[in-house]
């Protein structure tokens, strides 16, 4: 483009791109296509953006609060009229047509309007209770609730279960602002654009098919992603390490690495992040627990570039226990709740068994794209189930591979920038 | 601008029941003299939201002080065009009704001290309102090319990227022929699915492409000489063959790699003592030029050991992980097996580093029978009787040492950033570290600069992109990879952080997005990052400068040029509008046309001090964590005292010392920053701002010996945006302190 030449004189749906997934991925891959001139149309199926990044207690290595950088972009989002934010929202059907994307968006009633003012009346007189999918059922809510207190857009939610029931209705009479509507039905909006980038994310792999862990009855085992929330000052224990099963702070704790990752019949990649995220959820546990024993188990630590640091932070401290092995069987003694473990122990060349108050799965990570689709439109997934780049089809974050979040935000930059030369392609296409 | 102010007050979310608003209103068209005020049972509703836009078409209102919720909610009804309109919120909601004590029961009084605050808050804000402007935007750079520096991998893909996305780059490599280091490989790891097999290197493609793309003008064997202006207008002398030819930019990418670690330092792993020991990089180039074979006689090889982790991992070379020596490794044991079918490799390493779907590619060396995997720490390189060199280790498996034989060892050597190493003689003639050495930071550069001969900016505040640390530069690395502090100029690939091409070719693509908005955004005259769109900008009252130098040294972006005499030069496109300048400034002369030292001292000057013993504490509030922290403590319908005044800031760093003096001698009692964390893992937004601020803190205990005030009047808090458990207690015990130490005695004087 010439100095000075004004971009963008074609059409406005040549400039519009669809962000499908509002989570790190989704909102960087927004805000970073916006500020370039697009439009962007950013579609989320929660009642909130910031999908599982928001939900991490801190990230490595800053061991810094997520909600920080999110303030950053939600202001960013706030500023710029290009961005059209639908939450509580999925991608119904994708048709091609002309070299566009017909795109028809499905969104669910939320019950409460855009007039909300996050007054928290409803919540105050609703008396049903559900449990808080913010903190992956960990702990209840209140049927009308606030996602969660940092939650953008900054807007309660009703849960269908108060439809026609008496609670509803006095939520509804709560409201000052006439912002309860429990009579919403779904409804649909219809864009158009020229690209899609696909930052739906990922899910944990399902621990109940790691049958030897006895995931579910065992109490005081939980998932990585359930102790982020638990280390959460936010969250429902308030940061504090509970046990789940009588609610007493723990006073040892095993992470179990590689928990369907690098294993043959689950996931044969290796998820990348987990052994960073238990290494800094390690961390701080021994910060805030200073009799706490804690243990990892693991096959190789891959704290790989400058989070070699952390690494090495916590061998220094010398309070964790770092053991290489795979941990195979667990069981629980239901009496005391405590969990054992069994693990190879490679540096003893044997069986090594432990008795902890809690343990954590270091469940792999599983790309969305792999279990759901985008309906009516084709995606490239390798064998993986991963994400491959199509001409105006793009993945940004762990769609295309396991990434933690500073890969994410990078990958997300430069899923926008496919969709400016996307963008570019049709436009020059157009002109000749 | 000629301004007509209107102030409108909510009742609504429960402020009405905590505060009296007719009482508000009152004292705003009185005292305060504002000649429209408004209330309204729900100022955000559409009739509000309607109101205004009345008040602005037909009462010609463009100055609004709106007092109602927190700033952080209710955009849309209140956002307005800045160049015409000023607009100040009043944050009634969160930080009064809902953070302090709820409505009392029927025939108590409402409480006196929580509508104190009220009208203070409410005075505060228009005292502000009265003196903002509108937004007067220094649309000065349009140049939208975009300079990548590095002919490299990472260079070459982040300009065919701009390319490809309809802008124009220049690339500037310093040898006679592209490709970078990528030009020395053999064969490329896998980077697609499956992930099992060798690839070829991109680099010739991607040689090709860029040769042929017409966007893209290439400066070979060139180098830098140095680079002036700024974003949207950025010069750069380039120097090639002996002459100079100019360039002009609106955005950089500095892609300048990296270098393979200096094996010279590896002698306890043999290296220069035993010829059986190569690098990672030599035995590359043997088997990109066919002659992979037993050093002492040229015949085939029967054995290979790979080292990993050859002065990486290892505080006494590389603290880091250079990330891609286990994969490289796994590469190079492949060309040995596929060229000497029977050889036997060896894999000496700490732990096997192939995150994500590279571990397909693991698992098919682990299944290759030749491919001997040995965990361990090595103790020494020597020789055996038959000249093979032999690798003892600490053999995990074996829970002993063991000896390996080999015919070949090679290192498996780390990557440091190019912008560590020192170029030789600076720009200036003055005297660096010879080509290749680390460079330690010299004396007359900040310590985080390094004189590496990279960019050769003509910036006061030093020639290169501070680094945080190993010579890696300074960015917020997890939510803003991109974020540097030389504003405009985007580092990408393995200068970043250690990666692979593969890697370094997607963080090119993101480099290129972030290049190419930030000379769409500059030609706009809009900040970038993170206040992206502020179209205000920093106006100099230069008559009363002292050449001080304070602006020019702390910018933490190097915003400031020197005029040779002391006089700061701003370049306002690189200017972020974090207002540090304008906390350091002694003579208050930097302001915005949104904020200024005056505004916030007419903020301070508004707060009203009871002659009583009753207490008045100051609080500055960093804009992005600690005042959405405060927010939370109402959302939560925490408590914390009615006795403090919320100025927030848009980084603490903004604080003028000034403030301080005004509020201590006109009776307020204490002052409390809250500001975020500074040091290694700083979380301040504006990287320096809350370190500076702790800084000029250190300061400001001369002015309360002057004033004969107790140090403990003025505190500093680190908090985090999800503190908000802990504000009440900062806040209250804060008070305490206060109350032990008694009023200040300036009260009523």
């Amino acid at each position: 483009m010439k100095e000075g030449e004004p971009r963008g004189s074609g059409p406005e749906e040549r400039r519009t791109l669809l962000v499908v997934g509002g989570g790190m991925a989704g909102i960087t891959a927004a805000v970073e296509a916006a500020e370039a001139g697009c439009t962007v149309h950013l579609v989320e199926r929660e009642a909130y953006l910031g999908g599982r990044a928001v939900r991490h207690g801190q990230y490595f290595p800053k061991l810094c609060p997520p909600t920080c950088g999110m303030e950053i972009n939600f202001k960013r989002i706030k500023n710029n009229p290009r961005i059209h934010v639908h939450t509580m929202a999925e991608v119904t059907e994708v048709r091609e047509a002309k070299g566009a994307y017909e795109v028809e968006i499905g969104l669910r009633p939320r019950y409460v309007s855009s007039s909300c003012t996050a007054c928290g009346r409803c919540a105050q007189v609703c008396r049903t209770e559900i449990p808080n999918p913010f903190d992956y059922g960990m702990g209840r809510i209140k049927a009308a609730h606030l996602p969660h207190e940092m939650a953008f857009p900054m807007r309660y939610v009703l849960s269908p279960e108060l439809v026609g029931t008496e609670d509803g209705a006095a939520c509804q009479a709560a409201c000052e602002q006439g912002a309860i509507d429990l009579e919403m039905t779904p409804e649909k909006v219809r864009v158009s654009c020229s690209s899609i980038i696909v930052a739906t994310g990922w899910k944990p792999y399902d621990p109940a098919r790691l049958e030897q862990t006895c995931f579910g009855s065992t109490k005081n085992l939980i998932t990585n992603v359930m102790m982020e929330r638990l280390l959460a000052p936010g969250g429902p224990t308030r940061g504090k390490i509970l046990r789940p099963s009588d609610g007493r702070e723990a006073r040892s704790v095993a992470f179990c690495q590689c928990m369907g990752s690098r294993d043959e019949r689950h996931l044969k990649y290796c998820s990348g992040v987990c052994c960073m995220a238990s290494l800094k959820q390690a961390h701080l546990l021994e910060e805030r627990l200073p009799d706490c024993e804690i243990h990892i188990f693991y096959i190789d630590l891959r704290a790989y570039g400058t989070y070699e640091e952390l690494l090495a932070k916590v061998r220094s401290s010398g309070r964790i226990k770092l053991t290489r092995g795979k941990v195979g069987k667990i069981t629980e003694d239901p009496l005391s709740g405590e969990v054992t473990l069994e693990a190879e122990d490679l540096a003893r060349g044997a069986i090594s068994r432990l008795k902890v108050d809690m343990a954590v799965l270091a469940l792999g990570m599983v790309p969305s794209t792999r279990a759901e689709g985008i309906p009516g439109l084709e995606l490239d997934l390798d064998a993986d189930g991963f994400l491959v780049d199509g001409p105006r089809v793009f993945g940004a974050g762990c769609v295309s591979r396991p990434s933690d979040v500073a890969m994410t935000v990078q990958d997300s930059t430069g899923a926008a920038l496919a969709a400016l030369a996307a963008i570019e392609a049709i436009e020059a296409a157009a002109q000749r | 601008m000629e301004k007509k102010l209107a102030v409108y007050l909510c009742s609504g979310c429960g402020i009405g029941e905590a505060i009296r608003v007719d009482s508000l209103a009152k004292l705003a068209s009185g005292e305060l003299k504002a000649p429209i005020c408004r209330t309204s049972g729900q100022l955000c509703g559409p009739e509000g939201a309607a109101q205004l836009q009345r008040d602005i078409a037909e009462e010609g209102v463009n100055c609004l002080v709106l007092a109602a919720c927190s700033p952080r909610v209710s955009w849309p009804a209140f956002s307005f065009d800045p160049r015409r309109i000023v607009s100040e919120r009043v944050n009634l909601r969160e930080q009064v009704a809902w953070s302090h004590e709820p409505r009392p029961r029927e025939g108590e009084q409402l409480d006196e001290d929580i509508q104190a605050l009220a009208e203070d808050q409410l005075r505060m804000g228009i005292a502000r309102a009265r003196l903002m402007e509108t937004a007067e935007p220094s649309v000065e750079g349009r140049d939208k090319r975009v300079l990548v520096l590095g002919g490299g991998v990472t260079g070459l893909s982040a300009a065919l990227n701009v390319a490809a996305a309809g802008y124009e780059a220049v690339l500037v490599e310093r040898e006679e022929q592209l490709g970078g280091f990528a030009r020395r490989l053999h064969l490329g790891y896998p980077r697609s699915a499956p992930y099992t097999e060798l690839a070829p290197s991109p680099i010739a493609a991607l040689v090709e492409e860029t040769e042929s793309c017409p966007r893209i003008e290439i400066h070979r064997s060139a180098t830098i000489q140095s680079i002036s202006g700024a974003p949207g207008m950025f010069k750069a002398r380039i120097l090639r063959q002996g002459k100079t030819v100019e360039e002009g930019a609106g955005a950089i990418i500095l892609a300048a790699g990296f270098e393979p670690y200096d094996p010279r330092g590896l002698e306890e792993l043999g290296y220069g003592r035993l010829s059986a020991v190569v690098t990672s990089v030599a035995f590359e180039e043997l088997a990109a030029r066919g002659e992979l074979a037993r050093p002492s006689d040229g015949g085939p090889l029967g054995s290979v050991a790979f080292i990993q982790c050859a002065g990486s991992r290892d505080e006494r070379h590389l603290a880091y992980c250079s990330s891609i020596c286990c994969m490289n490794s796994l590469k190079q044991a492949l060309y040995v097996r596929e060229r000497y079918p029977d050889a036997k490799i060896y894999i000496i390493y700490k732990d096997m580093r192939t995150p994500g779907q590279y571990e397909h590619f693991y698992q098919r060396a682990q299944e290759d029978e030749g491919i001997f995997f040995a965990q361990g720490e090595v103790r020494a390189v020597g020789q055996c009787e038959d000249g093979r060199a032999l690798v003892e280790l600490d053999s995990v498996l074996h829970r002993e040492r063991i000896g390996l034989a080999a015919d070949l060892v090679v290192l498996a050597t780390g990557m440091v950033p190019r912008t560590a190493l020192g170029e030789g003689p600076g720009a200036d003639g003055s005297e660096g570290p010879s080509k290749g050495e680390p460079a330690p930071a010299t004396a007359n550069l900040p310590s985080d600069i390094v004189r590496s001969g990279t960019l050769n900016l003509d910036y006061r505040q030093g020639p290169e992109l501070p680094s945080l640390k190993y010579g890696f530069p300074d960015s917020h690395f997890i939510c803003f990879p991109y974020e540097s502090r030389r504003t405009g100029i985007f580092a990408a690939g393995s200068v970043r952080q250690p990666m692979d091409m593969a890697a370094c070719m997607r963080d090119a693509r993101g480099a290129a997005l972030k290049a190419i908005q930030c000379v769409e955004m500059v030609s706009e005259g809009k900040a970038l990052h993170p206040r992206s769109g502020d179209l205000a900008s920093p106006k100099l009252f230069m008559q009363r400068c002292t050449q001080c130098k304070r602006c020019t040294e702390e910018c933490p972006f190097g915003m400031y040029d020197d005029d040779g005499r002391g006089n700061p030069v701003p370049n306002p496109t690189r200017c972020r509008r974090c207002g540090i300048c304008m906390g350091s400034c002694p003579e208050r002369i930097i302001s915005f046309e949104d904020f200024s030292v005056a505004m916030v001292g007419a903020m301070i000057k508004a707060i009203e001090v009871p002659e009583e013993e009753t207490l008045r504490i100051l609080v500055f509030a960093c804009e992005n964590d600690a005042y959405p922290a405060l927010d939370m403590v109402g959302l939560r319908r925490g408590r914390y005292n009615p006795f403090v005044r919320i100025v927030p800031l848009r980084c603490i760093g903004s604080l003028n010392l000034v403030w301080i003096a005004d509020a201590l001698s006109k009776g307020i009692d204490g002052i409390l920053l809250l500001g975020c964390k500074h040091g290694e893992d700083y979380q301040c937004h504006f990287i320096q701002g809350s370190a500076l601020a702790n800084e000029r803190l250190g300061k400001i205990k001369e002015t309360l010996d002057r004033l004969m005030l107790e140090p403990e009047r003025v505190r500093i808090e680190q908090v985090e945006i999800d503190d908000c458990d802990r504000i009440p207690a900062i806040l209250d015990g804060f008070l305490e302190t206060i109350e032990a130490i008694g009023p200040n005695p300036y009260k009523g004087v």
